[in-house]
């Protein structure tokens, strides 16, 4: 018989809904849902556009633990149209982020399941509110101590909306899989044509938007395989190593962006940048296994580092 | 949107104790079914929100194997529906009744 732990362990995050992934990487039941999908809080605005709903949202929230620490947890179901912040979805979010800013006597370790495309565009000023709410709430809820942290990985990525969040969160976990941007390769395309940045050109696309490059750039704090057990032992690990969110940490990041721009400014591609950083050999990274890149992306100084 | 209601008397009650389970996504193709044990008895009804028009009789055929097939009794069984297939509706249906029978 199957070792059903085993399975589990290895089962891709990148194929997973956001119910598995949570079921992969908190501790056996554990979790605990907050406003599930029997309380059926959907999308007042899907049924205008005929569109289905979903009991949930599209966004799990709730608690749980990992490695026996306690936790609250927030998923983006990437596959519900795109992983989207929404009305509903997005006060799921603000929610359990001001919980956590105001009552101690919750988990003060925040983890987040990112894997959306950015605002759902059926409820786009609801969404836009809702992303704005929502960074402002892990703004302060860093303020007030506690870690969150981000975990991309999902077929969806961390672009619009997601992406800026990853940006505020405490440190941030992601896999080759995980894209981390701003507008997605369609967009810029779409707006400063296909000269600028073709879409269809894969290896281009996950060359900038692609987890190895952002661990790299030190925009990830994490790198990992595409698996629960990978996920789960980097969410370990980053849990006890968020920095202190004060007015230090803010300039040592201004800084360090600034220096970043200094010194990668000029380049036009990935493995440009990769070299200035100090890898020797950057077009082997793309066909680098998930342990050899770690302990690359390890010894790379400006990949490491204690801002945010 | 077409909303379908079904009821049925199932074979007998659904084994198990477990409350609730969702099962599937909603996306393309796909769909996601909430089973939840709050029906007295055999009684077993089957809610559907689709919004591809024209199938009832599929779904209704779907339905009726389904309860014909296994033993819903007692769950209340909602669907939204992403334009799933009939085959993929049957075994999502299937998964969701086998979850809410392993605890």
């Amino acid at each position: 018989m199957m070792d059903e732990t085993a399975t589990r362990d290895h089962m891709s995050w990148y194929q997973a809904t956001a119910r598995q992934r949570l079921a992969g990487l908190l501790d056996p039941k554990s979790f605990v849902e907050f406003i599930g999908p029997s309380e059926r809080v959907e999308s007042p605005h899907l049924h205008i556009f005929d569109l289905p709903r979903a009991f949930d949202d599209g966004v799990i929230i709730g608690r749980g633990a990992l490695g026996g620490v306690p936790v609250l947890v927030a998923a983006q179901e990437g596959q519900f149209m795109g992983g989207t912040f929404a009305e509903v979805s997005g006060a799921k979010l603000v929610g359990l982020l001001r919980a956590a800013r105001d009552h101690k006597d919750l988990p003060q370790t925040v983890l987040l399941l990112l894997d959306s495309g950015g605002v759902r565009l059926q409820e786009a000023n609801a969404g836009e509110l809702a992303v704005a709410e929502f960074m402002r709430a892990i703004v302060q809820a860093r303020s007030a101590g506690v870690a969150v942290i981000a975990l991309v990985g999902g077929k969806s990525g961390a672009f619009g909306g997601a992406g800026l969040t990853a940006g505020v969160c405490s440190r941030v976990i992601v896999s080759e899989q995980g894209r981390i941007g701003v507008s997605g390769p369609e967009v810029i395309e779409t707006n400063k044509g296909v000269e600028e940045y073709d879409s269809r050109d894969k290896a281009l696309v996950w060359s900038v938007c692609g987890g190895k490059n952002r661990r790299l750039l030190g925009m990830a704090d994490a790198f990992t395989a595409d698996s629960m057990a990978g996920f789960r032992e980097a969410a370990k690990a980053q849990m006890t190593l968020s920095a202190p969110f004060n007015i230090a940490t803010l300039q040592a990041e201004q800084k360090r962006l600034t220096e970043r721009q200094e010194k990668l400014g000029a380049c036009d591609d990935a493995n440009a940048m990769w070299k200035i950083l100090g890898v020797k050999t950057p077009e082997a990274v793309a066909d680098m296994d998930a342990a050899g890149f770690i302990s690359l992306a390890n010894g790379i100084k400006d990949s490491n580092h204690d801002a945010r | 949107m077409l909303n379908l209601k079904y009821t049925h008397t199932a074979k007998r009650r659904a084994a198990g104790t477990k409350k609730e389970a969702l099962i599937g996504v909603v996306a393309s193709g796909n769909l996601e079914v909430l089973l939840e044990r709050v029906l007295p008895g055999a009684a077993c009804e089957v809610e559907i929100a689709t919004p591809v028009k024209g199938f009832d009789a599929t779904w209704k055929a779907v339905v009726d194997e389904f309860v014909e097939r296994s033993a819903p009794g007692g769950l209340r069984i909602s669907i939204n529906d992403g334009g799933a297939r009939p085959d993929t509706v049957f075994l999502r249906l299937m998964q969701g009744c086998a979850m809410m029978e392993s605890e």
